[in-house]
């Protein structure tokens, strides 16, 4: 009965196993189809490779939006299936975009300096060029020392592990005090949303030594790259994205349909009962916290060199709050409803708010849809909580034969 | 036109004729009174002898006349230096003159005679020259005045005398200073007065002993002055020598990079981890010695990669390649081959200059010669900087005290609902900032501060509370048994109402403008002023507190609430309706919010963005303080209330530093005690 999960993980990875999970869950078929013609019809129409009917704004638009049904995901396997309702994960997606955009900022201004040396009598010694990548970078903040933290922003390897390795081991801190000490519910969410509030004001300071409120910049421009054109980038981003939310939606899959995820939706259906069966809730918990956090700092990683800037204000705590707003939209407990919702409202946020939709002409007055699309959104979220639990993903259900969500 | 002019004839004529009566009269006077002495003078002349410089001065030049007409003394000099200084003043050409003049219309001016008050004559406004002193020759006035008004019969003026000796002092205002203290009969100058002197007599005494006497009568003096007069007193000098010289008034020995300033003067030992840094670096202490000409100069980083810049002949300096100097090891390299060839001067190496730094001696000197001075001063300040932590210490307290009342404000409203109903309200700060716009609007209705905030604080209650209870029959009532979607609906309902306050107000700040009796501040002393608002607003928080525990000890509606939040299914049974006390009690709690935002819009500007600032504040609050409990709820708020003050304290240029450390506190508090300070237990605990 308590085998340990792992085990059942290594096997499912077996390839005749992997064929018969793939068979038995059409959805993952259906979802990984359509993924593929969607990010095929993209390359396809996009300026880089293609017929350039799509713009290349917009190729970046739609890669940010992949990488957030990442995250998205990683908010459905941590609510919808572990009952963590998490307000903290836009930080950690956030701190992953940090941790890539520290090396993207410092290997291009290296770049930089290093170009603009070249006609110096004395070539430059590694401790000038230092200084000067100092005083380019901290020079908004007042300062001209490196600080610690960027001991090792010029080497990606380093960066990408850390990717990975700050949130990851920040989340499993955070959930190792509080799943220890058995906070949950309301307490926890709103727990998470003070570490989100808590990280965000440390960036926001100078002395964090990540430029403070100025945020990192730049980040479109990949170092050594100069020459692509930003058409052929934003393209190979937007399959990269494509590629990770394959991937992480195959993970969180193979997760909850195995005898962890079993486990995982008891915790979130029974605590204390999973809790008397001899397992481990603990653990469990915080295995999917920290997990997720990690997806979601792969997601950050691969947002912001789309965006182009990150800075404090994109880790605030009501990030994380529309994070859970898409996958309540999208319908949670159910993997590609967090993905549509992720896509969808934000897609239509974007077109709202990015005032290209029309305005109504009322009788008293011009509703305009950049101020009141906010409310609109909010009251048809609340619609949604009251009356549609299942949210779009509710539509799909009677599709699905198994009806095993 | 003729006619006015012959009229301008006619009145010179007359002018003369009395001015020269004048002069007789005068000089007979004076032989009358002054026999003996040929240079006795009245007034008049005196000033006619100074006429040039008196309408045409500088405050150079203006001093000995000056000095000259106060010697004069009297009434009668006051007076005229106050006109002068005020431009009140004129001339007469024709009859070397001075006058006051008073203007009767029709361009007739009457004249005023300077030394006897009496009007002589009546002119144009052409025939008369202004004296227009320049503001450095009418502050030099303004010096030769203070004498006259110390004496002045008006205690303001006195009071305004005192003040301008105060910023221009000099030894002979001390004479002065102290036949004023004698006379002084208001106790209030008197002090003000003694304490002028003592400053005099630190600043020119010259007997030691009566300069230290002075100084101790300071002791307990708390005023920003009284420190700017002893600190110069410690003022000190860097020195280096080869030895310690004798016969100075050592302040301290500094060993460069290892010692600090202490506040008395004295040299500390740097601590090794944080502390103070060295008060001289051993580069400094190294530039000292090459100003006092005992070390030879250092050739800098970049003069050297200069000199070695200038080296490079064809990409090569000598035989080698310039391109290989990309580093440190290499350039120096290079550059002791430069000195060899003897084209640059030698590098002082580290060694050398800690060499150099540790053979000479550095020491401070005291400007003030005295160590008896400068011992009293030291024992002094030290009295009064122990008062003044004291009462900044005291400040603290209320600064976090005030805080702790905003905070218990904001989240009692939230810890109502939350407590009774279980249900997270994420549009709290909706309300609060709803109560905020509602005494914006209340304001544009009723112009009187006073009364619109007496009209503000109930109708911030009713529209917050109908609020309230509209949104608990349409959304909460709905979610009861689902919490969490409860803290999404309501986000929905929060991000909703911020978009629409943002779109009916604008985005720019609103004024919330309180009354005049709230704007001050109650002065304790010069370190302690608790500013009415914050007494204001820690008097609301009192006034809700006894009145929330009224409610819920002593009413029906309480008792009820907290039947229904231990257990609603047995209260049910009992016959109270729960639906209807959920219902109350929600828009209760969002009432209060809203009385809340008023008085927070009272000090922070009104804006759609003011109810999320303090949401998070408010759940922290909340859940420090422990779950439905009134009492909870305050040991919350004065927890967080008074350590983010301390926090600040300990840094104070940093307040998003001090939110950090509040919420990483925070966190680590909720593991020692899960369910906040004052935990409810057994079955009211709930889960």
């Amino acid at each position: 009965m308590a085998q340990p999960p792992i085990k059942n993980n290594g096997r499912l990875l077996d390839q005749t196993i992997f064929t018969k999970f793939l068979f038995c869950n059409p959805s993952i078929m259906i979802f990984l189809a359509s993924l593929g013609l969607f990010t095929f019809g993209v390359t396809i129409l996009c300026e880089g490779f293609g017929l350039g009917l799509i713009s290349t704004s917009f190729v970046k638009t739609l890669g940010k939006t992949l990488c957030f049904c990442i995250i998205a995901i990683a908010m459905d396997l941590v609510w919808g299936y572990c009952g963590i309702l998490s307000l903290g994960h836009f930080a950690f997606f956030g701190l992953g975009g940090y941790m890539i955009g520290m090396w993207l900022m410092f290997a291009r201004t290296k770049l930089i300096v290093i170009e603009a040396a070249h006609n110096a009598l004395l070539p430059p010694t590694p401790a000038e060029i230092n200084d000067a990548v100092g005083a380019q970078i901290f020079g908004v903040v007042g300062g001209a020392d490196i600080p610690l933290i960027w001991s090792f922003a010029d080497l990606l390897w380093v960066q990408l592990i850390l990717v990975v390795l700050v949130p990851g081991l920040l989340a499993f801190l955070f959930g190792w005090l509080a799943f220890r000490s058995r906070v949950n519910g309301v307490y926890l969410s709103i727990l998470t949303q003070a570490m989100t509030l808590a990280l965000s004001l440390y960036l926001f300071q100078n002395e964090s030594g990540l430029r403070g409120n100025n945020g990192l910049s730049g980040l479109q421009y990949l170092p050594g790259l100069e020459d692509v054109p930003q058409e052929i980038i934003s393209i190979w981003f937007f399959l990269g994205s494509a590629f990770a939310l394959a991937l992480c939606f195959l993970g969180a899959m193979v997760i909850v349909k195995s005898k962890l995820g079993n486990i995982i939706q008891g915790i979130r259906d029974n605590e204390a009962r999973v809790r008397f069966l001899g397992y481990n809730v603990e653990g469990y918990k915080l295995f999917v916290f920290t997990i997720t956090a990690i997806m979601a700092a792969i997601a950050g990683a691969l947002y912001y060199p789309q965006a182009g800037i990150i800075n404090p204000a994109e880790l605030a705590p009501i990030a994380s709050i529309y994070l859970a707003v898409w996958v309540a939209i999208g319908g949670r407990g159910r993997i590609y409803g967090a993905v549509i919702g992720a896509a969808f409202v934000s897609l239509v946020s974007s077109y709202f708010t990015g005032g290209q939709a029309p305005d109504i002409p009322l009788g008293f007055g011009v509703l305009r849809w950049t101020d009141w699309w906010l409310v609109l959104l909010g009251f048809s979220f609340v619609a949604v909580t009251l009356y549609a639990p299942n949210g779009i993903g509710g539509f799909f259900d009677r599709f699905n034969r198994s009806g095993d969500v | 036109m003729a006619t006015s002019r012959s009229l301008l004839m006619y009145l010179k004529c007359l002018k003369l004729s009395f001015l020269g009566c004048c002069m007789l009269i005068f000089s007979f006077l004076n032989t009358l009174v002054f026999v003996p002495s040929a240079g006795a003078q009245t007034f008049e002349n005196l000033l006619a002898k100074h006429a040039p410089l008196i309408q045409r001065s500088s405050s150079k030049t203006v001093a000995p006349v000056l000095g000259e007409i106060v010697e004069f003394g009297g009434p009668v000099v006051q007076k005229f230096l106050s006109r002068w200084r005020s431009k009140d003043l004129y001339f007469l050409m024709e009859s070397n003159q001075f006058a006051y003049t008073q203007d009767l219309g029709d361009d007739r001016i009457k004249l005023i005679n300077v030394e006897t008050g009496a009007a002589f004559a009546t002119v144009t406004k052409a025939s008369i020259k202004q004296i227009k002193p320049n503001s450095g020759v009418r502050a030099k006035i303004s010096a030769s005045l203070i004498p006259f008004l110390l004496a002045s019969a008006d205690p303001k003026e006195r009071a305004t005398s005192l003040d301008a000796l105060a910023r221009d002092f000099n030894e002979s205002h001390l004479a002065l200073l102290d036949a004023a203290i004698t006379t002084e009969t208001n106790a209030a100058l008197k002090r003000r007065l003694e304490r002028a002197y003592r400053f005099g007599l630190i600043g020119f005494g010259r007997d030691e002993d009566t300069v230290v006497a002075a100084i101790h009568e300071l002791e307990g003096d708390l005023s920003l002055e009284t420190r700017a007069v002893l600190n110069p007193l410690l003022a000190d000098k860097l020195y280096v020598a080869a030895t310690l010289p004798e016969g100075i008034n050592l302040a301290r020995r500094i060993i460069p990079g290892k010692t600090t300033k202490l506040t008395d003067g004295a040299a500390g030992r740097r601590s090794i981890i944080g502390g103070a840094p060295a008060e001289l670096s051993v580069g400094a202490a190294y530039n000292m010695l090459v100003d006092a000409a005992i070390s030879p100069a250092l050739v800098s980083i970049e003069a050297r990669n200069a000199a070695l810049a200038d080296a490079i002949k064809d990409g090569r300096i000598g035989v080698e390649k310039a391109a290989g100097l990309n580093n440190e090891t290499a350039r120096s390299a290079a550059y002791s081959r430069l000195v060899l060839n003897g084209s640059a001067t030698k590098m002082v190496d580290k060694e050398a200059i800690q060499q150099a730094v540790d053979e000479a001696v550095f020491y401070a000197v005291y400007d003030n010669p005295s160590k008896k001075i400068v011992t009293a001063a030291q024992t002094t300040l030290a009295s009064i900087e122990g008062q003044v932590n004291l009462y900044k210490a005291i400040d603290l307290l209320v600064d976090g005290l005030s805080l702790a009342s905003i905070c218990f404000l904001a989240a009692i409203g939230l810890a109502i609902t939350f407590g009774v109903m279980g249900v997270i309200n994420m549009a709290h700060g909706e309300f609060i900032m709803m109560g905020a716009y509602t005494g914006y609007v209340v304001q544009l209705f009723v112009p009187n501060y006073t009364l619109s905030l007496v009209v503000a604080l109930p109708a911030a209650f009713a529209v917050t509370f109908a609020a309230g209870v509209v949104l608990e029959r349409l959304v909460i009532r709905h979610l009861y048994k689902r919490p969490l979607e409860t803290l999404l609906a309501t986000f929905g309902i929060s991000i909703a109402l911020q978009q629409i306050a943002k779109n009916i107000f604008g985005t720019q700040a609103r004024p919330l403008t309180s009354p005049d009796w709230l704007d001050g501040a109650l002065a304790i002393n010069d370190v302690l002023a608790i500013s009415n608002i914050r007494i204001a607003i820690f008097v609301l928080g009192v006034v809700f507190l006894a009145l929330l525990i009224f409610v819920m000890k002593r009413t029906r509606f309480g008792l009820d609430t907290r039947a229904v939040t231990q257990n609603p299914a047995m209260a049910s049974s009992m016959g109270i309706n729960p639906d209807r006390i959920n219902m109350l009690t929600f828009g209760f709690g969002s009432g209060i919010a809203g009385i809340a935002g008023v008085a927070i819009g009272l000090f922070s500007k009104v804006t759609s963005e003011l109810g999320s600032d303090y949401i998070v504040q408010s759940f922290m609050t909340v859940v420090v303080g422990g779950v439905g409990n009134i009492w909870g709820t305050l040991a919350g708020a004065a927890l967080i209330g008074t350590l983010q003050k301390g926090i600040e304290w300990l840094n104070p240029s940093n307040t998003l530093a001090a939110q950090t450390y509040m919420i990483i506190f925070i966190i680590l508090f909720i593991q020692f005690r899960p369910r906040g300070i004052v935990a409810l237990k057994g079955r009211a605990a709930g889960d």
